[in-house]
């Protein structure tokens, strides 16, 4: 599904990433953990096509992501729902809006998916906040909707960086049981989190594989810490 | 053929916009009035060029005609002399073929034309002044004539205002030049215009492309939906000024009670359709500027 051979990411001189190997095969769930600094950010945005290798490869769907032309990685992101620790939404637009934007963009009819819509905003609950605008929502709330917002195209995969980083623990565990419910649909997961309570909190409920990145490579990894 | 169609596409989904498409760019507040404000001026002095440019343009064909058609023939002769020479010429030009009419200034129609330089109690009787013989006439063969006159009446001196005619219609045709070039500079500042609002709308929005891409919109969609906000703000504005522009002319005093060139100012019949058009470029402008720039700046986005 998302392959990196050997891949590498250089910046002004600098590895930050080299000699990465991994294969995030259907259904599985991983945590990337490690240090600030670490590279954890660059991997993912490597996964998801946002940067490009400079050294090695990585495929997306079997397409090696260096040839992906702009609107085919467009097109791509549709099977990869992204949640960022900043979450990313449109402020003048409220959460409903924000959330259907993946419909919008792709020219789907947003009344049509009206009922998924609504079904979706109670699955991560809320219903009661879907005509507010971004800043108003709390950081957990925010969150939500972001994963919401990352699985309203059915995608194949979900890339999650740092989702609990500025949400309270209770949130987090709501969170995480939200993404572990998604895996058990079969979809691929992939935590950046440096919160290793909650990836052994993880544990309980998903068989996830724990990616350790340090020195801009992975240094250890198994089924759990 | 393939960038044809992709023009063709978005200048379709430009037209057909999408609600929903239309609210994901948020509105920024100062690129709005910039655009409208930079269309409408625009468009108003492009009114004003047309005008201009149409104007000059009846001003040297009306000239060029008039002269064209007219001919003067001046009989210098003693004073007993001059009657009979004036009509040997008008003899001689009754059998010209191309003369429609020919007819000898009178002495008060010659007092006419000298009064503005020589003041009006002017001793016509004691200067002496050749006749003035006025012909009206097309495609008259005037080195035939001259030849002829030369041969037959000593006197008489056909001209037929070549000397100053040429200037003239070249000077008219100048400033009709000048008109075009005058509208396509205006045409390339509102260009230029809408570039900058658009890449000010497009940096101050750069979170928001990054928002679009990331949630897998095409370059196509998030420049559709800036070119269209400023394609339409273009034509609202460039309607405006248009509008103003056309009352502006419109309320010239008429060439007939002025009778000066800037006073012919004003569109004649269909011509007043003309200025109508300028919106539709104005739009076409920013149509093409905005796309241009916003296609230029996507490519800072993955």
């Amino acid at each position: 599904m998302i392959e990196l051979k050997g891949a590498g990411y250089s910046y002004g001189g600098g590895d930050i990433l080299g000699g990465i190997d991994l294969t995030l095969s259907p259904g599985s769930f991983h945590f990337l953990t490690g240090p600030s600094g670490a590279g954890k950010t660059t991997l993912l945005k490597l996964c998801y096509g946002d940067l490009k290798p400079s050294a090695g490869v990585v495929e997306l769907f079997g397409r090696d992501s260096r040839s992906m032309g702009r609107d085919t990685l467009a097109t791509l992101r549709q099977s990869i729902g992204v949640v960022h620790q900043d979450c990313r939404f449109l402020d003048h637009l409220p959460i409903r809006e924000n959330l259907a934007l993946p419909l919008t963009v792709t020219g789907r009819n947003v009344a049509a998916a009206a009922e998924s819509l609504e079904q979706l905003i109670a699955w991560v609950g809320l219903s009661h906040r879907a005509h507010a605008r971004p800043p108003e929502l709390s950081g957990g709330e925010r969150q939500r909707a972001a994963l919401a917002r990352a699985i309203i195209m059915d995608p194949d995969v979900i890339i999650a960086d740092e989702p609990t980083g500025n949400i309270d623990w209770e949130m987090s565990q709501r969170l995480l049981t939200l993404l572990a419910e998604l895996n058990r649909l079969g979809k691929t997961i992939l935590v950046a989190t440096h919160d290793l309570a909650l990836i052994r909190a993880a544990k309980a409920q998903v068989s996830a594989r724990v990616l350790r990145l340090a020195g801009g490579r992975i240094q250890a990894a198994g089924s759990d810490l | 053929m393939r960038a044809a169609a992709e023009q063709m596409g978005a200048v379709l989904a430009l037209i057909i916009g999408d609600r929903q498409a239309d609210r994901v760019v948020p509105p920024t507040g100062f690129t709005v009035w910039l655009t409208v404000l930079t269309s409408a001026a625009m468009a108003f002095l492009a009114v004003f060029a047309l005008a201009l440019t149409l104007a000059t343009g009846r001003l040297a064909e009306r000239w060029s005609d008039s002269l064209a058609q007219a001919m003067t023939i001046r009989i210098s002769a003693p004073a007993e002399q001059r009657q009979a020479q004036t009509d040997a010429v008008l003899a001689i030009l009754e059998a010209t073929p191309g003369v429609a009419s020919a007819s000898a200034l009178d002495a008060s129609e010659q007092a006419a034309l000298l009064e503005p330089w020589l003041g009006p109690d002017l001793p016509l009787d004691r200067l002496p002044l050749p006749r003035l013989v006025e012909v009206v006439g097309e495609d008259l063969d005037a080195q035939g004539l001259r030849l002829r006159l030369a041969a037959e009446v000593p006197g008489a001196v056909l001209d037929d205002h070549t000397r100053w005619r040429a200037p003239l219609v070249e000077a008219a045709g100048r400033l009709r030049l000048l008109g075009w070039v005058a509208l396509l500079l205006i045409t390339a500042t509102l260009g230029a215009m809408v570039t900058l609002g658009a890449q000010a709308a497009l940096s101050a929005n750069s979170e928001v492309i990054r928002v679009l891409r990331l949630v897998g919109a095409r370059d196509a969609y998030v420049a559709r939906a800036f070119t269209r906000r400023f394609t339409l703000r273009a034509l609202t504005g460039a309607a405006g000024g248009t509008v103003l522009g056309m009352i502006a002319i419109a309320a010239l005093p008429s060439a007939e009670a002025a009778g000066g060139f800037l006073t012919g100012l004003a569109f004649s019949g269909a011509g007043w359709l003309l200025p109508l058009l300028i919106p539709l470029i104005c739009a076409g402008v920013a149509f093409a500027a905005t796309r241009h720039a916003a296609l230029r700046a996507l490519v800072r986005f993955q």
